[in-house]
């Protein structure tokens, strides 16, 4: 065997991973080589010219950048009502013992056990029967995210809140720190890793949601359902410009995150 | 100004387990007060209800002439060191020190700070994080920040138990050094008997959540109360024996059919069956029919069963007549002659080193717990 | 993605109860009220409407309204027109629920047991994709499968593919969009679950005279249980409801129950609609039920 060989042998699992993952970063390449097409025809899925005109004028589509503020809108704000009300909720499910707590826990699990498009679908049926059919737009698009995005923010902060020493806590109020003292000089400090990873998660779930929001958006153009709408028709090469951004971003978040570990790491030793 | 820390009737119950049953305790103020025992046995809930992190469901603690069994943690003038330090990671080590001091409005806290570091040798650490330091580092961080607050009562939870063993041994050593040079009062935690003789003025044994004696380490290792403690601190010898008789200021005790005198301060009962306690170091070997007894104990005709020879002590098991076989340690100082398995052996030791106790306890009680 | 909530989790040990206090209770109860409120308005009370709406009048329409009127047969005839449909979506879920198993066995095994010090990095590339909105991912895997792709004159070259044949508009594309939709729901959990398997486990497998494949069909994959069971449900479910692949990479032959849900709402023929709709519900939860049941593990919640 040649040492190619022997190497691919023993990291057999390790190269099928490297595998997987160019399938998972597959249609990126795609995403960001089409940010800089210059398209022959109007529905087109080949690249035909280079061009950097599409970063330029990002916006020229009709109604594409509003739409990517309607979603960047209502994201912030399903983020942060989401994440306060389950953050609220995750505090009571780690630190309290009540009757009804594993049914509770259920009832917040069920959200994310139910498909999309039952979801969507419920919430429909409900804002049609209560009369409010001919009112979908930005509200109900809101209220639904907020509901998808509870359930992952509760999950995301029990997780941390779980994981955290309770002595720590204990040890505060040892130390002269009252009630209010200790939430917000020990408690609050610690969990807030996992509260802000809730509210990334949360940001993104409602920006990305497609099949929720296209039953409940009446004329609202969120930016996933102008993308689909362009899919239809034409597509606008600044919608990769779009997504190649968002990627690009989310890329720096982590690299920032992983550098600055790393060099935690080595003050350390 | 520090003053007796007193539990009075003070009892813990959980669902369906009673993990403290009407204590009684009484603190001296400035004394290194050890709790020992085996996990489970009620010590760390003990220290939590005087630290206010559980509340005793009958029961007053008192500190001094005031009631503290009612109020918060933070109104107490009592300090932990919890186990496993509980260091707060998102604050570096001054920040971790100076927080008490914050919560109490101290001004001019740097300066308190900078000293209390000094004392524990971590000068120069201030800045790191709880993350960056060694587990003795920590453990010293952790003391540090109860320290500073000048606590009337200071609570150590095992605060060695993370340790290694070298280690532990100096912050022994360390420990009590603090606590001669601060004068405030510490109850220690612990279920390592070696930790708490080395360090406490004063030992409290807890066993099911009740405290089977209280003592000096002297006094409980040289006359235990209970078999539980006997065996707990240190091995004993429990010999099944019978009282028939008072002799001047001794009890004359029947075992197997031979005759053995105790003390009667050093017996728990006067009558009846009883345990015969003997340290295994306070019995000497002799070849059999060798020796006369000199006023001291004698079992004739045992037989040596196991050697193991330790370095500074060899180890025998000596089985008598009946069956029983006796743990003997013997000095390896070179003045006394060494025995093989199968050598037929006397024992024998001074009337002052047994002890008698009550029969109606366990024999092993303690032994499974001892690590 | 609870699998985030488990990754968290995975690291972490017990801690000692807080400190009770009487009125605790009533805590407990007052933060929960706000976001249980919501959940009730607007996850409860919509699937009982739901459930309502598929009960009324089939002759019903929007601009005349709908009239409950108790009509149990919409279940019998919706089934009888869109069996098929609905067939299709519990067999692609199943094919999506197989094919990222299979391939997120390796990534999550090797990021787990061999990355090393990228493990965190590695972790981090699984979810960036996901960044970018999934709509946008699923048309450049439209452009990858396409005619004139690389994929295809690939699999022409190979002989896998005819000539003449194509990927694009076959169930082989819509089944490809949805493993790569739902990959990251698979990955993440059995992550969690391999990296909480304490390494000695593995190596006394292998002291123990099991080879390699022994160990992992007796040791690991065993102790792997609960992430295989998490992944395989966070896979099933939101496949089973998915209509974007379906419309995007297929064609009407590839519809899946979502697309005709989407359509007969989007046509305000409410009753079907949500007769279909509850019918799906139904359909998964019956199959968690079993699933979880026979697999044995009741710690997902």
């Amino acid at each position: 065997m040649t040492r190619f060989g022997r190497f691919i042998a023993r990291n057999f699992v390790l190269v099928l991973g490297f595998v997987v993952l160019l399938y998972l970063f597959a249609p990126i390449v795609v995403v960001m080589l089409m940010s800089f097409n210059a398209p022959k025809s109007r529905l087109s899925y080949t690249f035909d010219g280079f061009t950097v005109d599409n970063w330029l004028h990002p916006c020229r589509p009709f109604g594409l950048c509003d739409a990517v503020s309607t979603s960047l809108r209502i994201g912030l704000l399903a983020t942060v009502v989401a994440t306060a009300l389950g953050t609220l909720m995750a505090f009571a499910m780690v630190r309290h013992r009540f009757r009804g707590r594993s049914a509770t826990n259920l009832f917040i699990f069920l959200p994310m056990a139910s498909p999309e498009i039952v979801l969507g679908s419920s919430l429909l049926a409900l804002f049609v029967s209560s009369g409010f059919g001919g009112r979908l737009g930005f509200w109900t698009i809101l209220i639904a995210h907020v509901m998808f995005c509870l359930s992952f923010v509760v999950v995301t902060v029990k997780a941390r809140l779980a994981g955290m020493d309770s002595r720590l806590e204990q040890a505060a109020m040892d130390l002269y720190a009252n009630e209010w003292q200790t939430f917000w000089r020990v408690t609050f400090p610690l969990v807030f890793p996992g509260i802000l990873a809730a509210a990334l998660l949360s940001f993104s779930l409602s920006f990305d949601d497609f099949i929720i929001t296209n039953l409940n958006a009446g004329t609202t153009v969120t930016f996933p359902m102008y993308v689909w709408g362009s899919a239809q028709r034409d597509i606008p090469p600044q919608i990769n410009v779009i997504g190649t951004a968002m990627f690009l971003l989310a890329l720096i978040f982590v690299l920032a995150g992983e550098l600055g570990r790393r060099r935690r790491e080595r003050t350390r030793s | 100004m520090t003053s007796d820390l007193v539990l009075t009737g003070i009892s813990k119950q959980f669902a369906g387990h009673r993990a403290v049953d009407n204590l009684d305790l009484t603190v001296p103020a400035g004394t290194f007060f050890a709790l020992l025992g085996p996990s489970g046995c009620g010590k760390t809930t003990t220290l939590r209800m005087i630290a206010g992190l559980e509340e005793p469901t009958t029961g007053s603690i008192r500190l001094g002439d005031d009631e503290i069994s009612g109020l918060r943690p933070y109104k107490r003038p009592v300090n932990t060191v919890f186990q496993n330090y509980a260091l707060f990671p998102h604050l570096d080590i001054f920040e971790n020190v100076a927080f008490g001091l914050k919560r109490r409005k101290v001004k001019d806290y740097q300066p308190k700070v900078e000293e209390m570091l000094g004392l524990v040798e971590l000068k120069d650490y201030g800045k790191r994080r709880p993350a960056q330091l060694s587990g003795g580092q920590q453990q010293r961080v952790a003391l540090a920040r109860a320290l500073i607050n000048r606590p009337q009562v200071l609570l150590l939870d095992e605060p060695l138990g993370a340790l290694d063993l070298k280690l532990r041994r100096q912050m022994q050593l360390e420990l009590k050094r603090i606590q001669t040079e601060v004068g405030i009062t510490f109850v220690h935690v612990t279920h390592d008997q070696e930790e708490a003789m080395t360090m406490a003025d004063t030992i409290a044994v807890m066993n099911r959540g009740l405290i089977e004696q209280l003592g000096s380490p002297a006094e409980l290792y040289d006359l235990p109360a209970t078999t539980f403690v006997a065996n707990f601190l240190g091995q004993s010898n429990l010999i099944r024996a019978k009282i028939i008789g008072q002799s001047g200021e001794d009890l004359v005790v029947d075992v197997h059919g031979r005759k053995v005198i105790v003390p009667l301060a050093r017996c728990r009962v006067t009558e009846g069956e009883v345990w015969l306690g003997i340290r295994p170091e306070k019995v000497f070997l002799a070849p059999a029919d060798s020796e006369d007894g000199d006023g001291s104990n004698q079992l004739r005709g045992a037989v040596v069963t196991d050697v193991s020879y330790v370095g500074v002590s060899t180890q025998y098991l000596a089985r008598l007549p009946w069956g029983q076989e006796l743990t003997v340690f013997e000095q390896n100082t070179g003045a006394r002659e060494a025995f093989s398995a199968g050598d037929a052996v006397d024992l024998h030791w001074r009337p002052a080193h047994s002890f008698l106790l009550d029969a109606a306890q366990d024999a092993l009680a303690g032994v499974e717990d001892v690590d | 993605m609870s699998a985030v909530g488990q990754l968290g989790a995975a690291s972490q040990s017990a801690a000692p109860p807080p400190v009770e206090r009487s009125g605790r209770r009533m805590t407990a109860y007052l933060l929960l009220l706000p976001g249980g409120l919501w959940l009730l308005l607007f996850f409860v009370v919509p699937l009982v409407s739901l459930l309502a709406a598929s009960l009324y009048d089939p002759n019903g329409s929007i601009e005349n309204g709908f009239s409950m009127t108790w009509h149990w047969q919409n279940f019998g005839t919706t089934m009888a027109d869109y069996w098929r449909p609905f067939g299709r979506s519990l067999w692609y879920a199943l094919l999506t629920t197989a094919f990222c198993l299979l391939l997120g066995y390796p990534l999550a095994y090797a990021i787990a047991m061999r990355a090393g010090r990228w493990k965190n990095l590695m972790l981090a590339l699984v979810i960036a994709p996901f960044f970018t909105s999934f709509l946008i991912r699923t048309l450049s895997w439209k452009m990858l499968l396409s005619d004139n792709g690389f994929v295809v004159d690939a699999l022409q070259w190979l002989r896998i593919l005819g000539p003449d044949g194509r990927l694009l508009a076959t169930t082989a594309a819509v089944v490809t969009g949805l493993t790569y939709n739902f990959l990251p729901f698979m990955v993440l959990p059995l992550y969690a679950s391999l990296e909480k398997i304490d390494r000695r486990l593995i190596e006394a497998g292998g002291d123990l005279f099991a080879g390699p494949v022994t160990t992992f069909r007796t040791v690991t994959l065993p102790l792997s249980m609960p992430g295989v069971v998490a992944g395989t449900l966070l896979t099933f479910i939101p496949a089973a409801g998915d209509y974007i692949n379906a419309q995007l990479l297929g064609t009407p032959k590839q519809r899946m129950i979502g697309n005709d849900i989407q359509r007969l709402f989007a046509a305000g023929a409410y009753p079907t609609a949500a007769a279909l709709s509850v019918t799906l519900m139904a359909a998964i939860v019956v199959l968690v039920l079993i699933y979880v049941r026979r697999s044995g593990t009741e710690e997902l919640v």
